[in-house]
C-alpha cells in the first residue's frame, strides 16, 4: 500500500493533521498502535480551549494556541463536536497572587485576546458565584472554552476518512527503511506499508518514532496529571473554568465543568518513569481535593465519580514542530503538552504548510466535503423528538446506560463506525462513564459488541491488546447450569 | 405518543415494587410498574444463591424463587406492567391540581416508544447501585479486571461468564461475600476479602458461610492503596490500618487478575432528586414521614431507595406498607399529628423521619457500634418513652421493632415533640 503521507500517532495532533491533509488529492494513512485513536494523552487531559493569556507570544505554543483557539468555532459547526465558550477565570486567594494576575493580563492584552479583563473581588464573584469568599480578584477570559477531547478526535478522524483517509489502528510501528522516495514502515504485527513523508506525531512516543525513522534523538518525558471527575448532581460545578494562579512548574489545578454537565478537578504535575503509567496515587488526590475546596468551598468528596491520570509528554519549553534536519521526508511534531489541544487546528495547519515547503504537491480535492453527520443523542432529545426516532428504529427506546442516558442505537453507532472497545464505546457516547461507572450497563455493552462485530466473549476489550474483559464460559467449561 | 392515567405508579419492578403495587391494586387503585429492565423481579433474578424468605414465607429460598411468588401475582393482578421502559423524567404535572394533591407527570422511554403518564401517587422503587471504585478512591492503575460484585455476579450467574481466575474482594458487603463463594464454586481461587474497618460489612451468617467454609482470609482493618498493571489487572496493595492511620511500611501485596468490589450500596435516587424529592445524607434516601411520604406530596418511597436494606423480606415488609399508605393517601386518609424522630448517641439513622402516635409504626434503624448487651431508649423530649435490651448491636445488623399508641399512653407530646433513639 502507498500513500503520500503517513501521520504516525493519532491523537489530537495526528487527527488534525490527517483532517487538514484530506482536503487535498493525496493519499494519506493515519497509523495508531492503540485499538482505537485518541486513546493516549489526548483521552485524557482538562478538556480546555485556553484563554491565550499563559503564553509568551515568543514561543510557538503560543501562536499557535492564539491561532488554533479561533478556528474552533468553525470546525464546530462542520464537526457537531460538544464545544462551548463558557469562559476561563484566573481565581487570586490573596494580594500577591494579583501581581502574577496583572502579569497574565497584560500578557494576554498583548496577545490581543478578545474581551480579556482584570476583575476585582466584586465582579470575580459575580461572575462565578462559587469561588471562595477568599478570592481578591482575578481574571477573566470570556473566549476560553470546554470541549471533549476525544470526541473532538473522533469527529476529525471521522470526516478526515470520509475523505479519504485510511486508518489503520494496532498498528505499532517497529521499523522503518528507505526506497527510493519511500519510507517502508512497518508494524509490529508485520503489516507494511510505503509512504513519500511521514509525521511523527507519536506523543509521548515521539522520541522512539523519531529514533525508528533515524532522525533527531530527544527524549520525550512523562509528566502525570491526576484528575477527579464529579458528579453532574455536584453543587461545586462552576459555570466557568477556574484556574488558580499559575507556578512555576504548572498551570496548577483547576475546576472545570465539562461540557456534559459533570465537572473535573485537576491535573497535578509528576514527573513519571514508565510512560505507560496511568496509576493515581493517594497522595496527589487528596490534594486535588484540597486544592479545589480552597477555590469552591462546596466541593465533596462524595461528588466523586472516578479519578483518572493522563501523561503529558513534555520536551523543553516549546512545541517541536519542523521538517527533520537529519531524516529525509520527515516531520517531527513532539513535545505537545499543554495548550496542545487548544492548538491542534493551527498545528493541522502549520505541518500542511512545512509538507508544502518540502515538495508536497498539495491540490485541493474537488468535493472535499468538511462537514460530518449531525448524530442526535437521546439525553438531547425531548420526549416528542424521541418517540418518532423510536418509530424508526426501535433501539433508540432502549436506554443502556441510565446514568447518562444513552440508548443503544448510539452504541450500536460507535460500533459500526469502528469503536469496538468498552473504553472506546464510553468515549464515543458517555455509556459507563457516569455515576454507576459501567456497573448497571458493561455487560449489556459487551453483548452489543459482540452482536454487531461478530466478536467471540474472549475477544472484547476494555482498550484493546491484553485488556480482555472475560476469562472463561461456563459453556464452555461445562459449568453452565 | 402515547398518554395514559393511573391513581398510582411505581417506578421498578424488584422485590420493592412489586409488593406496594400488590397493596394498591389490592385496594382498588389503578396501578402501572415501570421497569428498564426487560423482566419483574429487579436484582434477585441473579441472587441464585438461597437465604431469602425466612421471614416472608418461613422458609428458605433462592432470589428467582422468591421473586417468583411475587411475579405470579402481579401477573394475575390488574397492575399494567410496562418492561424494558426507563422513566427519564418525572415532575408535579402542570395541570390544575385534583382534589387530592396534584397530579404527576412520568416521562417514559421503551422501544415500543415514549409515552407519557400521569397519576395521583408516585412511588419510588428504584433500589439501589453500588459503590464504585471512584466513590472509594481506590487509587492505581485501571487496567480490565475490575468489576463490582454485582455486575460480577450478573456475568456468571446470567450471561455465564467467568470474570476472571484469582480474585480478591475489596470490601466485605454481602454481595462480595456471597461472590467470593460463587467465585470458587467455578473454579476460581479467591485470595483475600479485604475491609477497611475493624468488622466485617455483611452479614455474619455470610461471613461462615461464604468466607470460613471456603477458607478465605479476610483481613479487617486493611485498606487498598493500589491497583497494579495496565491492560488487565495483575494485583492489588493492602496497607493495615493501626490508631486509625495507614501504616504504609506493613503495606504487602497480593496477586491476582480480577478485583471485585463490595463497598456499599447507595440508593439511586438521582430521579428523584430532579424531581424535588429531599434526601437524607445519611441514608441517601429520601427524608419520609410516618407514611413513608417524602416531602413531595403523593409521592412515597420503599426499599432500598429509601434505604439500604439487609434482606429482601423487609424491603418487602415496608413496601407493602408503602402501597397501604398510598392507598390511605388516595382515600384523603392523613395522620392527624406527626412527631420527628432522631437519631441520638451511636445511632446512625432511623427511618421513618416522622412518626404518627395514633397507630402503630415499624422503625428501621442502624447502629454506629458494635456492641453486646446494648440497652436502645426511645425519648419523647427527653423522657425515657421505652427501653429495649438488645444482645448485640452492629451497623451492619439493621434493628427493626415497632411503637405504637401503647407506648404514647398517658403522655403529652405536640408536633414539636421529638422522638429520640440512643443506644448505650
Amino acid at each position: 500500500m502507498e500513500f503520500d503521507a503517513a501521520i504516525i500517532g493519532c491523537g489530537v495532533s495526528g487527527a488534525n493533521i490527517a483532517r487538514r491533509l484530506s482536503a487535498y488529492s493525496i493519499k494519506t494513512a493515519i497509523l495508531e498502535k492503540a485499538a482505537d485513536v485518541s486513546f493516549g494523552t489526548s483521552k485524557a487531559n482538562s478538556g480546555i480551549i485556553h484563554g491565550g493569556f499563559h503564553h509568551n507570544k515568543k514561543y510557538l505554543k503560543a501562536r499557535l494556541e492564539i491561532q488554533g483557539s479561533l478556528m474552533f468555532d468553525q470546525l464546530r459547526r462542520e464537526l457537531n463536536f460538544p464545544f462551548r465558550r463558557c469562559g476561563i477565570i484566573v481565581a487570586a486567594l490573596h494580594e500577591e497572587e494579583m501581581k502574577a494576575v496583572e502579569h497574565l493580563y497584560m500578557q494576554g492584552v498583548e496577545n490581543e485576546v478578545i474581551g480579556i479583563e482584570l476583575c476585582s473581588r466584586q465582579r470575580i464573584l459575580e461572575l462565578e458565584p462559587k469561588l471562595s469568599a477568599d478570592t481578591v480578584g482575578g481574571l477573566y477570559a470570556p473566549g476560553g472554552g470546554i470541549i471533549e477531547p476525544y470526541r473532538f478526535v473522533f469527529a476529525l478522524v471521522e470526516s478526515a476518512l470520509k475523505n479519504g483517509v485510511e486508518l489503520f489502528t494496532n498498528f505499532k510501528v517497529e521499523k522503518t527503511s528507505r526506497n527510493g522516495d519511500y519510507w517502508v514502515i512497518r508494524a509490529e504485527d508485520g503489516r507494511e506499508i510505503k509512504a513519500r513523508y511521514a509525521i511523527n506525531s507519536a506523543g509521548l512516543f515521539a522520541d522512539e518514532v523519531s529514533k525508528t525513522f533515524g532522525a533527531e534523538e530527544f527524549t520525550i518525558s512523562a509528566r502525570k496529571g491526576e484528575y477527579f471527575l464529579l458528579d453532574r448532581l455536584t453543587k461545586a460545578c462552576p459555570s466557568k473554568v477556574v484556574f488558580p494562579v499559575p507556578t512555576s512548574v504548572s498551570k496548577g489545578m483547576l475546576v472545570i465543568p465539562t461540557v456534559e454537565g459533570t465537572a473535573l478537578v485537576g491535573p497535578t504535575a509528576d514527573a513519571v518513569e514508565d510512560k505507560n503509567d496511568f496509576s493515581t496515587t493517594t497522595k496527589r488526590l487528596e490534594q486535588i481535593l484540597v486544592s479545589g475546596k480552597t477555590m469552591i468551598p462546596s466541593l465533596s468528596q462524595n461528588d466523586v465519580i472516578t479519578a483518572f491520570a493522563g501523561l503529558r509528554p513534555c520536551l523543553g519549553e516549546d512545541f517541536y514542530i519542523e521538517a527533520s534536519k537529519k531524516a529525509p521526508a520527515f516531520v517531527q511534531v513532539a513535545g505537545i503538552q499543554s495548550p496542545g489541544l487548544t492548538a491542534s487546528p493551527a498545528i493541522g495547519e502549520y505541518v500542511k504548510n512545512i509538507l508544502l515547503d518540502m515538495g508536497l504537491q498539495l491540490t485541493e480535492k474537488p468535493g472535499w466535503d468538511p462537514y460530518i453527520e449531525d448524530r442526535p443523542l437521546a439525553r438531547g432529545l425531548n420526549l416528542n423528538e424521541l418517540d418518532s426516532l423510536i418509530a424508526k428504529d426501535s433501539a433508540w427506546g432502549n436506554i443502556v446506560c441510565r446514568c447518562e442516558n444513552v440508548s443503544e442505537a448510539e452504541i450500536v453507532q460507535a460500533v459500526k463506525l469502528g469503536h469496538t472497545t468498552l473504553d472506546g464505546i464510553k468515549y464515543f457516547t458517555r455509556a459507563q462513564m457516569g455515576r454507576c461507572q459501567g456497573g448497571f450497563c458493561t455487560y449489556k455493552i459487551i453483548k452489543i459488541i459482540m452482536r454487531e462485530t461478530g466478536l467471540s466473549w474472549n475477544e472484547v476489550t476494555k482498550h484493546g491488546g491484553k485488556s480482555r474483559i472475560l476469562e472463561a464460559s461456563l459453556d464452555e467449561i461445562g459449568m453452565a447450569q | 405518543m402515547r398518554e395514559l392515567q393511573y391513581d398510582a405508579v411505581v417506578i421498578g419492578a424488584g422485590a420493592a415494587g412489586m409488593a406496594a403495587a400488590l397493596e394498591l391494586d389490592a385496594s382498588g387503585f389503578t396501578c402501572a410498574i415501570i421497569e428498564r429492565e426487560d423482566h419483574l423481579g429487579g436484582i434477585l433474578m441473579q441472587c441464585i444463591h438461597n437465604g431469602f424468605g425466612l421471614h416472608e414465607f418461613s422458609e428458605e429460598l433462592t432470589g428467582p424463587e422468591f421473586a417468583e411468588r411475587f411475579i405470579e401475582r402481579v401477573t394475575k393482578s390488574k397492575i399494567a406492567v410496562y418492561l424494558n421502559t426507563t422513566v427519564t423524567q418525572f415532575a408535579p404535572a402542570h395541570s390544575s391540581p385534583s382534589a387530592s394533591g396534584s397530579l404527576k407527570e412520568l416521562y417514559c422511554v421503551s422501544p415500543q416508544g415514549a409515552m407519557r403518564i400521569q397519576s395521583r401517587a408516585v412511588l419510588l422503587a428504584m433500589g439501589c447501585r453500588e459503590r464504585n471504585r471512584g466513590n472509594v478512591r481506590i487509587p492505581g492503575s485501571r487496567p480490565a479486571g475490575i468489576f463490582t460484585a454485582g455486575l460480577a455476579q450478573r456475568l456468571v450467574n446470567i450471561e455465564g461468564y467467568i470474570p476472571g481466575k484469582e480474585v480478591v474482594v475489596i470490601g466485605s458487603g454481602d454481595i462480595g461475600l456471597i461472590m467470593a463463594r460463587r467465585m470458587s464454586w467455578v473454579g476460581c481461587k479467591v485470595k483475600a476479602v479485604v475491609e477497611i474497618m475493624p468488622y466485617p460489612a455483611g452479614l455474619t451468617r455470610n461471613i461462615v458461610q461464604c468466607l470460613r467454609d471456603f477458607d478465605i482470609p479476610l483481613y479487617l482493618s486493611s485498606q487498598t492503596t493500589g491497583v497494579f498493571g495496565n491492560d488487565r489487572v495483575e494485583g492489588i496493595e493492602v496497607t493495615p490500618m493501626e490508631n486509625g492511620v495507614l501504616a504504609p511500611e506493613k503495606s504487602f501485596r497480593i496477586d491476582c487478575d480480577t478485583v471485585l468490589l463490595s463497598v456499599g450500596l447507595i440508593p439511586e435516587n438521582e430521579l428523584s432528586r430532579a424531581a424535588g424529592v429531599e434526601l437524607n445524607s445519611v441514608t441517601n434516601g429520601p427524608s419520609v414521614d410516618s407514611s413513608l411520604m417524602t416531602n413531595m406530596e403523593g409521592v412515597f418511597a420503599c426499599g432500598n431507595v429509601l434505604h439500604v436494606h439487609d434482606i429482601v423480606d423487609w424491603v418487602c415488609e415496608e413496601s407493602r406498607r408503602a402501597g397501604r399508605y398510598a392507598a390511605q393517601w388516595l382515600r384523603g386518609e392523613r395522620p392527624s399529628l406527626q412527631i420527628r424522630a432522631r437519631a441520638g448517641s451511636n445511632v446512625r439513622y432511623v427511618n421513618p423521619a416522622r412518626i404518627a402516635p395514633e397507630r402503630e409504626n415499624r422503625i428501621y434503624m442502624r447502629s454506629m457500634v458494635v456492641k453486646n448487651d446494648a440497652v436502645l431508649e426511645l425519648r419523647l423530649d427527653n423522657r425515657v418513652l421505652r427501653s429495649i435490651k438488645e444482645r448485640h448491636v452492629q451497623p451492619s445488623e439493621m434493628i427493626s421493632f415497632k411503637i405504637g399508641p401503647k407506648d404514647f399512653e398517658g403522655l403529652e407530646f405536640n408536633s414539636d415533640s421529638i422522638l429520640e433513639f440512643c443506644i448505650s
